[in-house]
């Protein structure tokens, strides 16, 4: 059983047609790149993921429930999720910051401290130097390293990513992949990852499905996307030749 | 003669910061909860801040004089004053609670509603704290403005320093005026300084 799965999914919002029949099952353990252009559906298919929207038409299952049938709040605090602009909160330190979700599922105060201090090591944050910062202390990047810290923090089966390194610096940017490659490794989670840079696509993908229009052109390993010969898949190659 | 005006100094003193802190309590308790419920209906917006910004612009003696023929809130006496400080004050507790929780970052509240909070967790974890200073600015503004406005409560047999005033008006007694714009202006000072101090105590990191 895929962990999430998307059948035939259709969402309008304001008369305009954003995703148009997608259909797209994520399995245990894969990262599932969505590579599309601004506008292309990507971040909607990310939000109806975790039930921050439903579809028009179609339906959409996380481990084999429909998220209409999930309780909304449970569905959330199962899914890890980061975004570009990470919405850390600016009135907590890191360590509330990352703790925020344990702490709301009623762990001990101990355990949320020592899951804060694995994951602020395992994000490459030294926690004695770390936790008791506020976000505004911190550079963009060590910003996003906590977001991911706080995307794990639960435990989730299931982490997604809205283009959470494209705002920054091409350097930072590296080494924020490098560490998400590492972290899967280490956690081995399941990850829907939306992104419209094809080299982050290629570089963290396990498979790419190709988002034009609201609609799936393709699904394909990272070779296998190289050698695609559509229209689209052309533009994104493209890109890597300069 | 001296100390019977010191004691009722300090006994219109006491009238008058009675009458101001019930009126605070009351529109804090209506202002905020209704600056909550605005920040979440956008429909009631604009008539409840017409409604609220209209009373603001009624002379406080004429609203005094609408209130006194109606049934339970009106009358003289303190309850009408407290009914029309009440209304006064809720201008800037509405607008400031309303403003202090739609400014609060977009990414901020969708990355707590992704991470699964309930509304209310949403509120009293983030939105509220984040505003908290906002809130805070609106009821210290209208803490100042009360502790003024309710001088006039004397007009209507509200009590307070008012009665120093009116009295020292009509008699042409500048000791009777002083004594009565003295301590209200040094409760509105002390007022405006604490309820400051607390606002940048409050101040979200």
């Amino acid at each position: 059983m895929p962990l999430v799965e998307f059948r035939d999914v259709h969402y309008e919002a304001g008369g305009k047609q954003i995703l148009a029949g997608l259909n797209l099952a994520v399995e245990s353990g894969e990262t599932l790149v969505l590579l599309g252009r601004s506008g292309s559906g990507k971040t909607t298919a990310l939000k109806m993921t975790n039930g921050m929207l439903f579809p028009t038409r179609g339906q959409v299952t996380v481990e084999g429930r429909l998220t209409t049938d999930w309780d909304a709040i449970r569905l959330k605090r199962r899914i890890g999720y980061v975004i570009q602009d990470v919405g850390l909160f600016p009135h907590f330190t890191v360590a509330e910051n990352v703790g925020l979700v344990p702490k709301l599922e009623g762990w001990a105060d101990g355990d949320v401290s020592g899951r804060v201090n694995a994951l602020l090591s395992s994000v490459g944050l030294p926690p004695a130097e770390y936790r008791e910062r506020y976000p505004r202390q911190l550079s963009g990047g060590q910003r996003q390293r906590v977001g991911v810290a706080r995307a794990l923090a639960a435990e989730p089966p299931l982490l997604l990513f809205d283009e959470p390194f494209g705002a920054l610096d091409p350097v930072t940017r590296q080494e924020l992949q490098q560490q998400f490659l590492q972290l899967r490794r280490e956690f081995q989670k399941t990850s829907i990852f939306v992104t419209h840079d094809v080299r982050e696509a290629l570089r963290l993908g396990t498979r790419i499905g190709l988002l034009s229009h609201g609609r799936l052109e393709m699904v394909a390993e990272p070779v296998e996307f190289r050698k695609a010969r559509s229209m689209e898949a052309r533009a994104f190659l493209a890109c890597l030749e300069d | 003669m001296r100390s019977d005006l010191a004691s009722e100094i300090l006994q219109l003193t006491a009238e008058h910061l009675i009458l101001v802190v019930s009126s605070m309590a009351l529109a804090i308790l209506i202002g905020v909860p209704l600056g909550i419920v605005l920040a979440r209906q956008p429909a009631l917006r604009r008539w409840v801040l017409a409604f609220v910004s209209i009373v603001q612009t009624i002379p406080s003696l004429a609203l005094f004089g609408f209130l006194i023929p109606i049934p339970l809130i009106g009358g003289i006496g303190k309850r009408t004053v407290i009914v029309s400080l009440v209304l006064y004050a809720l201008l800037p507790i509405v607008r400031n609670t309303f403003a202090g929780i739609v400014s609060v970052d977009p990414a901020v509240c969708d990355s707590a509603v992704a991470m699964g909070m309930t509304p209310v967790q949403l509120l009293r974890l983030v939105q509220m704290p984040l505003a908290a200073q906002t809130i805070l600015a609106g009821i210290r503004v209208a803490a100042v403005t009360t502790i003024g406005t309710a001088t006039i409560a004397a007009a209507i047999g509200g009590g307070g320093l008012g009665v120093f005033i009116f009295r020292g008006v009509a008699s042409v007694d500048t000791t009777q005026i002083l004594a009565g714009a003295v301590p209200a202006a040094l409760i509105a000072l002390s007022a405006d300084g604490g309820l400051g101090w607390i606002e940048r105590k409050v101040s979200p990191a």
